[in-house]
């Protein structure tokens, strides 16, 4: 069949590719020109960088498929760049990967599938695709330490048919190397992407200010009960949770973020014992099953680099909100991905919501 | 089947008498400018070509500058003449024009493509100008009024340069004729080998170099002349008959009459236009996605302009026509084939059906 590859250039998705070739599919590869990486650029380890399409199309030009370079920088600008600063101002955690594959990625991409004739999208993504009797479903992928289901959670149903994820079933990175190798293409020993890939390493509040000026203000640094404790350059540089730079001298006990303010422009720290709490609301909610009619015991992920935690979820369908009620207590940061699991499989998730406790309520 | 090539205005396919003037040519080891007999006989070629274009674009032979393509003879003579001038530019000119002159001012073309001349007048008036023109344009086949663009120019007292580029070959173009100052002109968009151009020049205009090196050319071009591929590129202009280009305009208005009947338009359609040009608009379905599909059937045409990393920009072109969309531009090559049309429209209808299965694309 005639398949898209989403090809990054990196070693992950050009195997993709060359499975697919060696399978003997119609393979058509494609990447995306996400943004202007000399803005960018200087950067080890990241993806996206100019350097990075000109390895896909070598490797497109040694499986011998058809490439082509997508320019999607200002939908990527709109839909990805825009919403991550957006969030900082909001006080809130952004996760720009999932919004990228929600949109320009997953969205966009079977769109041009389809357009193309294809009859399936292929990406380097480590989770796996399991036909279910109720269609397709999405499970962890073989190796846990690379594991990327989390990210893939906004996928749709419709969307999750039409994809597929050859990397899931792999043991590990070696193994994925190994194939690169021996399919000889060029990057087999390329270095992972770590970072976010529109961001240089170490400025992401440069990014967020140059976009929301308003989140480079300077403000106050309070605790519990409001007393000012120091001074901040910007909401932009804290997320809830946030333990380091904090600048308020040593002696006491050690501060996290607990809450911040846009409005005020305040961050408010407390000790960790007063950050983590067990109940979360998240939004925007994707069920890759029929929506359970009721609260049902689960595993929930609430950021990328932890393992999932058990709960109790519950759909609210008139609010159109998941209610989440951890068994044990966990910082919950508004922004991030909250992820349904029954053991390998994702049933679904939502992007968490502020909480609801005020400062009243959490000092009293 | 062997693919359909229909990008000529990117590049034209060898012509035989190109291919042979090149193919001789790269048989002598002498350089043109060694006295001794291999140099001669080297010489007796590029002399040959020079003569050939000299007849072909009306100059006289001491008037041909060699370049190594099309941009360097429009940037040579944007530098050379421009200075201590105002500099003119259409908005619809190429990059390699607007980028050679980045501090000129533009002139705007009518919503058919073709320059507003009453605006030209109006901006000739004040101190000397260099006014450059394109006679045809890349994307949109449309042709400038040049021959009154001239007159005003002439009244003025400015020097015209005109980008011959897509024009030389395909429309008589005569700088005597224009009445033109210089006049620009690339090899392999004739016919010939990549990697050689021209400068044509008036009788008697001096020209400061823009590279001196050796003193070649007369002191107006540095350098060691590509002698394949100028030998090439004067066969290819001497191969290059006008009349040939309606049988080109037949099969171009065999496409457009199928594509206009299934939703398309056709920018410039009101204006005088190079017979072998059609730029395709197909409100709905993006110009990129529509070239990409093209070419998986076979059919390779171009969108717009695109940069060397193979991603499609917006056009300058279409937006200073004041077109919203983009467009797809089929060129037709010297040799394409008597079934063309057909065999386009096939794959274009194909494209057009499976385009319009999720919106309805070419809503008239």
């Amino acid at each position: 069949m005639r398949v898209l590859v989403a090809m990054s250039g990196g070693v992950d998705s050009s195997v993709v590719a060359a499975l697919l070739v060696e399978q003997g599919h119609e393979v058509v590869g494609a990447t995306l020109q996400l943004y202007d990486h000399g803005a960018a650029i200087q950067k080890k380890g990241a993806c996206c960088a100019g350097q990075d399409i000109h390895d896909a199309r070598r490797v497109a030009e040694t499986l011998g498929i058809p490439h082509y370079v997508l320019d999607r920088e200002s939908r990527f600008r709109a839909a990805v760049i825009d919403d991550f600063a957006a969030t900082y101002a909001r006080g809130e955690t952004p996760i720009p990967c999932i919004r990228c594959n929600q949109t320009v990625k997953f969205q966009d991409l079977v769109e041009l599938a389809h357009d193309l004739g294809c009859e399936a999208l292929a990406t380097g993504h480590y989770a796996r695709r399991v036909e279910g009797p109720e269609g397709a479903e999405l499970h962890r992928a073989a190796d846990p330490l690379r594991d990327q289901s989390y990210f893939l959670f906004a996928t749709t149903r419709e969307q999750l048919e039409f994809c597929r994820f050859p990397l899931g079933g792999m043991p590990d990175k070696a193994a994925v190397r190994a194939v690169a190798e021996r399919l000889g293409l060029a990057v087999a020993a390329k270095p992972d992407s770590q970072d976010i890939c529109f961001v240089p390493e170490g400025s992401y509040d440069r990014l967020v200010a140059k976009l929301r000026p308003e989140t480079a203000e300077p403000g106050e640094i309070v605790d519990l009960s409001g007393q000012v404790l120091g001074q901040h350059q910007g909401i932009g540089r804290f997320t809830v949770g946030q333990g380091r730079g904090l600048g308020l001298g040593g002696g006491g006990e050690r501060l996290f973020v607990h809450a911040i303010e846009p409005g005020r422009r305040r961050i408010v720290v407390a000790p960790r014992a007063a950050l983590v709490r067990t109940e979360a609301v998240a939004g925007e909610v994707n069920w890759l099953v029929t929506p359970p009619q009721a609260p049902r015991r689960a595993q929930v992920k609430l950021r990328g680099r932890e393992a999932p935690r058990q709960a109790v979820v519950e759909w609210d369908a008139a609010a159109q909100v998941m209610r989440v009620t951890l068994d044990e207590p966990n910082i919950v940061a508004a922004g991030q991905a909250c992820v349904v699991y029954d053991g390998d499989r994702v049933l679904g998730g939502g992007f968490l919501r502020a909480a609801e406790i005020d400062m009243a309520g959490a000092a009293a | 089947m062997a693919p359909l090539y229909l990008d000529a205005n990117a590049s034209e396919p060898l012509r035989p008498e190109a291919r042979a003037a090149a193919l001789a040519a790269l048989e002598l080891a002498g350089n043109p400018s060694s006295v001794h007999a291999a140099g001669r006989a080297a010489r007796q070629l590029l002399e040959r070509a020079r003569d050939q274009l000299a007849a072909r674009f009306g100059t006289g032979p001491g008037e041909v500058v060699f370049t190594s393509g099309g941009t360097e003879a429009n940037a040579l003579a944007l530098h050379a003449r421009g200075a201590g001038r105002r500099v003119l530019v259409g908005a619809t000119e190429h990059p390699a024009v607007l980028a050679a002159a980045p501090g000129a001012a533009t002139l705007p073309v009518l919503a058919d493509g073709r320059l507003d001349l009453a605006t030209l007048a109006e901006a000739l008036r004040g101190p000397p100008a260099l006014v450059c023109l394109m006679a045809a344009n890349n994307e949109t086949g449309v042709l400038h009024p040049l021959a009154e663009a001239a007159a005003l120019c002439r009244a003025q007292g400015a020097l015209l340069h005109v980008d011959a580029v897509q024009a030389a070959g395909r429309v008589p173009v005569s700088l005597a004729e224009l009445g033109a100052d210089s006049m620009a002109i690339s090899g392999h968009k004739l016919g010939g080998p990549k990697g050689a151009g021209a400068l044509l020049l008036r009788p008697g205009l001096a020209l400061a170099p823009l590279i001196a090196g050796g003193g070649q050319e007369r002191g107006r071009r540095g350098g060691t002349e590509a002698l394949p591929a100028i030998a090439g590129m004067g066969a290819a202009a001497a191969a290059a008959e006008p009349v040939q280009a309606l049988r080109l305009a037949g099969l171009r208005d065999a496409i457009e009459a199928g594509c206009v009947a299934q939703g398309a338009r056709v920018a410039g359609l009101g204006a005088p236009r190079l017979g072998n040009t059609t730029l395709l608009i197909l409100p709905g379905a993006p110009a990129e996605t529509q070239v990409i599909a093209l070419d998986l059937a076979g059919v390779q045409v171009s969108a717009g302009a695109a940069c060397s990393s193979g991603k499609v920009g917006r056009s300058h072109v279409l937006a200073a026509m004041g077109e919203e969309a983009g467009g797809i531009r089929v060129s037709l090559p010297w040799n394409a084939p008597e079934d063309a049309a057909e065999r386009f429209l096939t794959a274009w209808s194909a494209m057009r059906n499976r385009l319009s299965r999720r919106a309805p694309v070419g809503a008239m």
